[in-house]
């Protein structure tokens, strides 16, 4: 754990909120460990986390057990005021009654640099993010995506080590979002600051992140690079969460073999007990789709075609009664006898063990 | 329909002036007394400013005008103070605390004047305090507070909850944080829950009267003097304080007129 690189280490960190007599585990022990100059992003659904752990690295909630470690140091003690660490909040919290120049300009005051040097410094901010002479407007009158800016602006000149930025994009339209990931990939790539980044959208996570922590129920799931986390999937939960996925129970007779229905596959996993009950995960670019039944590992009727833009995006139910999501660039009719074909290499086995929610998700399946 | 419509609406403006009228009219009565020559209540024999002037030769008077003024300044400064951090502090409790506090502090509001006053007192001797100007102050300052409150609360609701965080993460301390953030933004509300709360002392009769003995403020002088026999001077003053209060009071509303209407430009 103790990594010369490691900048943040959360160890083994709760938190138990109670509110009036309701007890809520909003996070529920974690442990991570962010190196410098990383992107790091946390990415889960609604409610799983994400914010009271952010929080908790800026100071603004205290860990009910466990403890967080900045530089290697104990910082259960140390206020938000006098942590390396800026944020950027979820609905920008920037101070109405100053204008855009006093609103970046804020955390300089307080350290009593010169104004020369802070207009210098705020006028340098403000081109980088796109918004020079903006200086003197309110930033009431500012549209979202430009409020968004000065917020990250009003963190960034501070030259924090860590920026915290708590689903910065959510009030953006989808071409300004896909923009802005963009500049902010770039500002920290050019500023070598370490981003712990919180978002719910997987696809943002996987396009910018050096490293993604998939959460759920105040739980990490799984923590890798994008292509980890896409590719490679630890469980039934992460495998859905990331993209679309067909998830399918299997069972594995040998290595490199695995069985479902009746038909059986090559694959290259390995390291499961004979007849192991496993979720085969195959994601619905990975499968191919044939005219001839018979060629096909699976055979199925079309039941459903929607146009996506750069895909057709199917579903076919098999003889067994599977209703495989295939994505193809090319259209097969709706009624349309066809087969299915997988690579080995395509084929992601899961351990159901591995896999501490197993029971929740079979709940969830069975609303 | 038209016609009916048109019947309808010369009623309800009459009604109008009607209550106007019923309201108004005692205290204009009252002001063009305090300007009439003679002593007499019944006719006006000329104008004159006599008692106006004999109203700031009368020492009794001046003394108690000065204790109002004083015991408004202080109270209104004080419950300003404490209600603002007051309200801050409630508007970060969660709900269901928030709920019971603000409550509690509203109970005083509804509570009659006569039931405070008189509670007020007893709790002053059981604690062995002689009635007199501070405790006069001290119950101004109390029945004071959940008017700010009240008025400051809105102003905190409508608040990005993050602003005093956001300042804390860029280096400040809480209390600086609260001073340079978060009070310029509920400035307005604290301006007239300030207001209010002077009007308020300087009008105070029940209260004042049961929480105090040999000090006076400008309410019970009137109300002991008009048991000897009231005199024009009174009128005077008693047109003063109306003219204070109602100006005080505009006030109030064009500052909380002047923030709907910058709230609509802003739109
Ligand atoms: N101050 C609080 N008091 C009580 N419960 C809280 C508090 N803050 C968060 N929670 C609860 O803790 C859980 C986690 O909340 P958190 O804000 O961290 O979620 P999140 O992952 O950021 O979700 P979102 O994507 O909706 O922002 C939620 O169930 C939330 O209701
Ligand atoms: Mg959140």
């Amino acid at each position: 754990m103790s990594n010369q690189d490691a900048l943040i280490e959360i160890r083994d960190v709760c938190k138990l909120f109670t509110d009036d007599g309701d007890e809520k585990q909003a996070v529920d022990h974690i442990s991570l460990t962010i190196r410098r100059h990383e992107f790091v992003t946390l990415l889960g659904p609604s409610g799983c986390g994400k914010t009271t752990t952010l929080r908790m690295i800026a100071g603004f909630e205290t860990p009910t057990s466990g403890a967080i470690y900045i530089d290697g140091k104990d910082v259960s003690a140390v206020p938000p005021y006098k942590r390396k660490v800026n944020t950027v909040f979820q609905r920008y919290a920037l101070f109405p009654h100053l204008n855009v120049a006093d609103n970046i300009a804020f955390g300089l005051t307080v350290k009593k640099l010169p104004k020369d040097v802070i207009a210098q410094k705020v006028d340098a901010m403000l081109r980088m993010v796109g918004l020079q002479g903006y200086n003197k407007r309110k930033v009431t009158s500012l549209s979202g995506g430009e409020q968004q800016r000065v917020a990250i602006a009003r963190a960034l000149v501070n030259e924090p080590e860590v920026l915290l930025l708590d689903e910065p994009l959510g009030a953006l339209d989808l071409k300004k979002r896909k923009e802005m990931q963009i500049e902010l990939k770039n500002m920290q790539q050019k500023l070598g600051i370490t981003f712990v980044y919180v978002t719910h959208d997987q696809e943002e996570a996987l396009t910018m992140s050096d490293t993604v922590v998939v959460m759920r129920g105040g739980t990490i799931q799984q923590v890798g690079t994008p292509q980890d986390i896409y590719n490679e999937p630890r469980n039934r939960f992460v495998a859905d969460f990331i993209g679309e996925s067909n998830i399918i129970d299997g069972i594995m007779p040998e290595d490199e073999r695995v069985v479902i229905g009746d038909v059986s596959l090559d694959c290259v996993d390995k390291g499961f007990a004979p007849n192991e009950p496993v979720d085969v995960v195959i994601r619905p670019e990975d499968i191919y789709i044939v005219t001839q039944s018979d060629k096909g590992q699976f055979k199925g009727t079309v039941e459903s075609v929607v146009f996506k833009g750069v895909h057709y995006e199917m579903q076919v139910r098999d003889t067994a009664g599977f209703l495989w999501l295939i994505q193809d660039t090319s259209m097969f009719a709706e009624g349309m006898e066809v087969g299915l074909i997988v690579r080995p290499e395509d084929i992601h086995i899961m351990r159901k063990s591995d896999d501490p929610n197993a029971a929740v998700y079979r709940e969830e399946e069975a609303l | 329909m038209r016609r009916n419509h048109k019947a309808l609406h010369l009623i309800s403006r009459l009604y109008m002036v009607a209550v106007l009228v019923f309201l108004y009219a005692p205290i204009l009565v009252m002001m063009v007394l305090s300007f009439n020559e003679g002593k007499s209540r019944g006719n006006f024999t000329g104008f004159s400013l006599k008692w106006y002037g004999e109203l700031f030769q009368n020492a009794e008077i001046m003394q108690a005008l000065s204790n109002t003024l004083i015991i408004a300044v202080i109270s209104s400064l004080v419950a300003t103070v404490v209600g603002t951090f007051a309200a801050y502090g409630i508007s970060q409790m969660n709900r269901r605390s928030q709920g019971l506090v603000m409550n509690i502090s509203y109970l005083p509001v509804i509570n009659p004047d006569i039931v405070t006053g008189v509670s007020l007192m007893l709790l002053f001797i059981f604690m062995r305090m002689n009635l007199g100007f501070a405790t006069m102050l001290i119950s101004h300052i109390v029945f004071n507070i959940p008017y700010v409150i009240l008025s400051v609360m809105p102003r905190i609701k409508q608040m990005d909850r993050h602003l005093l965080e956001a300042a804390m993460d860029l280096g400040l301390p809480p209390l600086r944080a609260f001073l340079k953030v978060v009070l310029p933004d509920i400035m307005p509300g604290v301006i007239s829950g300030m207001i209010m709360a002077f009007t308020l002392s300087i009008d105070d009769f029940v209260i004042s009267f049961f929480t105090t003995s040999g000090v006076q403020n400008l309410s019970i002088y009137i109300y002991s003097s008009a048991r000897r026999g009231i005199e024009p001077t009174v009128y005077a003053i008693m047109t003063l304080m109306f003219v204070t209060v109602v100006s005080l009071l505009l006030l109030i509303n064009r500052k909380s007129l002047g923030r709907t209407v910058a709230k609509r430009t802003r739109i």
